[in-house]
């Protein structure tokens, strides 16, 4: 039988092995699971793999679904590693699209004269205020009342959905709409500005790369970095070092809510062009994932975030090609944090074969 | 005067499957596992469950499926927490998000079918009397089931030599690994229990309390479980308390509705999850009061061999 022994100093290589291993470990499962289905399993393996790096406007695509996710996870990467659960940030991404949104419908209606460039800076801080604020009840309830974030933040992505979903039937509709909960197109003048004419792919993804480097400058290069991460795996040095985790807690959720907020704005103001129930997609719960698979680290995420958006492509090509649900994207996330977190097991212990004994047995 | 006595019923019917939820994830806690993955359980437990009923014609066929489920998915997520000593919440979320992909996955042949026709129950005799009746002895007999297994985790928890086990095992794992019991077995069988009443819960939303499988209809119930828990400072009788008070809040939203209330339906389905927060808050004001009463190994791992 297999035995895990501690390894005296964890192991390097597998930290960097480890996502690669799931990774197979989700394709091998995909594979499987594709042919039980009766499909050309390497066919629709390669809508996962291939086809969302192949070409230039499949990459632009693959940038595009990108963004949300890097601003996401860099959020959740830092709260996570500050031992706050913050798992709400599909909430927190509602409400910086609300809010961003609700800036471009005003923009719209007043007919305001702004040039998009002037407009970007708005809609980013449009976009953080309302997802930070969101965050902000999470941090407060936590650390006024001691109340269990992961519930709270959790709990406020449904209040935040019921929100978005009352405004684009009610108040916010389109009046000559159809009747469809849907607000009007926004203007010219809101729409994030693109790379190139006829791509979707906006400079919101070099505002995610950006915001990437200054994470990453911000966890290891400066003291306050290091500050809010001694609070996770150890509390106590952090204690005693004089490290307050109230203004950890506040720190992290502002932080993350804010970045998830600017993701829902640009999402709004750029490919969707107008506010839907269905700006509900998921970017806050793949980033979840996008977040552990990077290994809670800034520039990771952005790794990451490409296999996550080619499973989200391929999802989405499944379904128009092969007639799959595009919830088998779900399937691979889902398997592929699984399998990373079994995996990860071999960072700090490594597996030994010994024959079974009753001495040995659990 | 029927009106009240149907709101209450209802309320019983709505609190049902957060009872059976909430007692399987106290019992999991009460180990020391926290397990982040029961909104991920009851979905699969849901579409297993209304799989089951609609292939096999027999809604208990549906609850068994279920059960089944929810334990073969907390088995895995039991060996990775428990063997392999992965984080606790970073795994059970891990469980929700495969779970609501999956259960999306393989429940969309499902969608929009019926199961047949629902037979009305009644307890004989008292199902007669007025008022009372319709309250309470007109329900499916699950709702019944649900109070009698709090019943028996109150018992079992308190009363028995291996309930004492698993407190110790919560409590304190290293000294209920000294003195010669298999703390990661009991904290593998306590997930999977756990798992399997969550499955009941999960396959009692789709096949009696619906009736109908649609992608995501947990609706977060696997999270205002979890907050039950916390809600009953891990007792097993304050959780059908809890329970009942939540699904009240859910009756009371649609009563409202019905009843033509000037608010706009999406302020009136909040109610339930802002509900969950500001009980949540209510009760965890105060942190001693938590702290003693929490599992205190709650979300730690355990290495025997340390």
């Amino acid at each position: 039988m297999i035995r895990l022994d501690v390894r005296p100093v964890p192991s390097l290589r597998m930290s960097v092995l480890s996502p690669l291993i799931a990774l197979a470990v989700t394709v091998a499962a995909g594979g499987v699971l594709f042919l039980a289905l009766g499909k050309d399993p390497v066919r629709v393996l390669s809508m996962f793999l291939v086809e969302p790096f192949h070409g230039v406007r499949a990459l632009t695509e693959l940038g595009l679904k990108c963004t949300p996710l890097i601003l996401c996870a860099l959020g959740l990467g830092l709260c996570f590693r500050s031992n706050v659960w913050n798992i709400g940030a599909e909430g927190q991404f509602l409400m910086g699209a609300i809010a961003g949104g609700g800036l471009a419908l005003w923009v719209t209606t007043a007919s305001v004269a702004l040039s998009p460039w002037a407009f970007f800076p708005l809609v980013v801080t449009a976009g953080a205020a309302g997802g930070a604020a969101w965050a902000a009840i999470v941090a407060l309830l936590r650390d006024r009342f001691n109340a269990n974030e992961i519930l709270v933040s959790l709990m406020l992505v449904y209040v935040a959905d019921l929100f978005l979903s009352w405004l684009v039937f009610g108040p916010w509709k389109d009046p000559r709409g159809f009747n469809f909960p849907q607000t009007v197109q926004f203007a010219a003048a809101t729409e994030i500005p693109r790379f190139v004419r006829g791509m979707r792919l906006h400079w919101g993804f070099a505002f995610a790369l950006v915001a990437a480097v200054l994470m990453w400058l911000f966890m290891f290069r400066t003291h306050r970095g290091i500050q809010l991460q001694i609070g996770g795996p150890a509390p106590a040095a952090a204690r005693y070092a004089g490290f307050s985790s109230r203004s950890a807690v506040w720190t992290t959720l502002l932080v993350s809510g804010g970045l998830a907020g600017v993701a829902g704005a640009f999402e709004v103001a750029g490919p969707m062009g107008q506010l839907t129930p269905h700006v509900a997609s998921g970017y806050g719960f793949t980033a979840i994932i996008v977040a552990f698979v990077g290994r809670l680290h800034p520039l990771g995420a952005v790794l990451a975030s490409v296999v996550l958006s080619a499973f989200v492509i391929g999802g989405q090509l499944a379904q128009s090609r092969v007639g799959l649900p595009a919830s088998v994207s779900g399937v691979f996330q889902g398997i592929l944090l699984l399998a990373l977190l079994g995996c990860d097991t071999l960072i700090h212990h490594r597996l030994r074969l010994v024959r079974w004994t009753w001495r040995t047995a659990p | 005067m029927s009106e009240v006595a149907l709101l209450v019923a209802a309320t019983l019917a709505a609190g049902t499957p957060l009872a059976i939820a909430g007692l399987g994830l106290l019992l999991n806690e009460r180990a020391g596992i926290l397990n982040l993955g029961a909104e991920g359980m009851l979905l699969i437990s849901a579409v297993a469950g209304f799989a089951a009923a609609f292939h096999g014609g027999s809604e208990w066929l549906g609850f068994a499926a279920g059960a089944a489920a929810g334990a073969a998915v907390a088995a895995v997520f039991g060996w990775l927490v428990v063997w392999l000593n992965t984080n606790q919440y970073a795994t059970g979320l891990a469980v929700s998000l495969f779970g609501s992909g999956f259960s999306a996955f393989v429940g969309i042949d499902y969608v929009g079918r019926q199961l047949g026709e629902q037979r009305a129950h009644a307890v004989p005799i008292l199902g007669e009397l007025p008022f009372l009746g319709p309250a309470l002895f007109r329900q499916h007999p699950m709702v019944y089931v649900a109070v009698a297994l709090v019943g028996a985790a109150s018992f079992f928890l308190y009363r028995t030599r291996a309930g004492l086990v698993l407190r110790a095992v919560g409590e304190s794992p290293q000294s209920a690994h000294a003195l010669g019991y298999g703390v990661r077995r009991i904290r593998l069988a306590a997930v999977v229990t756990g798992g399997a009443l969550c499955g009941v819960a999960g396959a009692f939303l789709s096949v009696v309390y619906t009736p109908l499988w649609v992608e995501g209809m947990v609706a977060g119930r696997g999270w205002i479980a979890l907050a039950l828990t916390v809600f009953a400072t891990w007792r097993p009788a304050r959780i059908l308390l809890g329970a009942y008070l939540f699904g009240g809040v859910t009756m009371l939203q649609l009563h409202l509705q019905a009843q033509g209330v000037e608010l706009p339906s999406q302020f009136m389905a909040m109610l339930p999850y802002v509900a969950t927060v500001v009980v949540l808050v209510l009760i965890s004001r105060n942190p001693l009061w938590i702290r003693l009463n929490m599992p205190a190994s709650l979300g730690k791992p355990f290495f025997p061999g340390a």
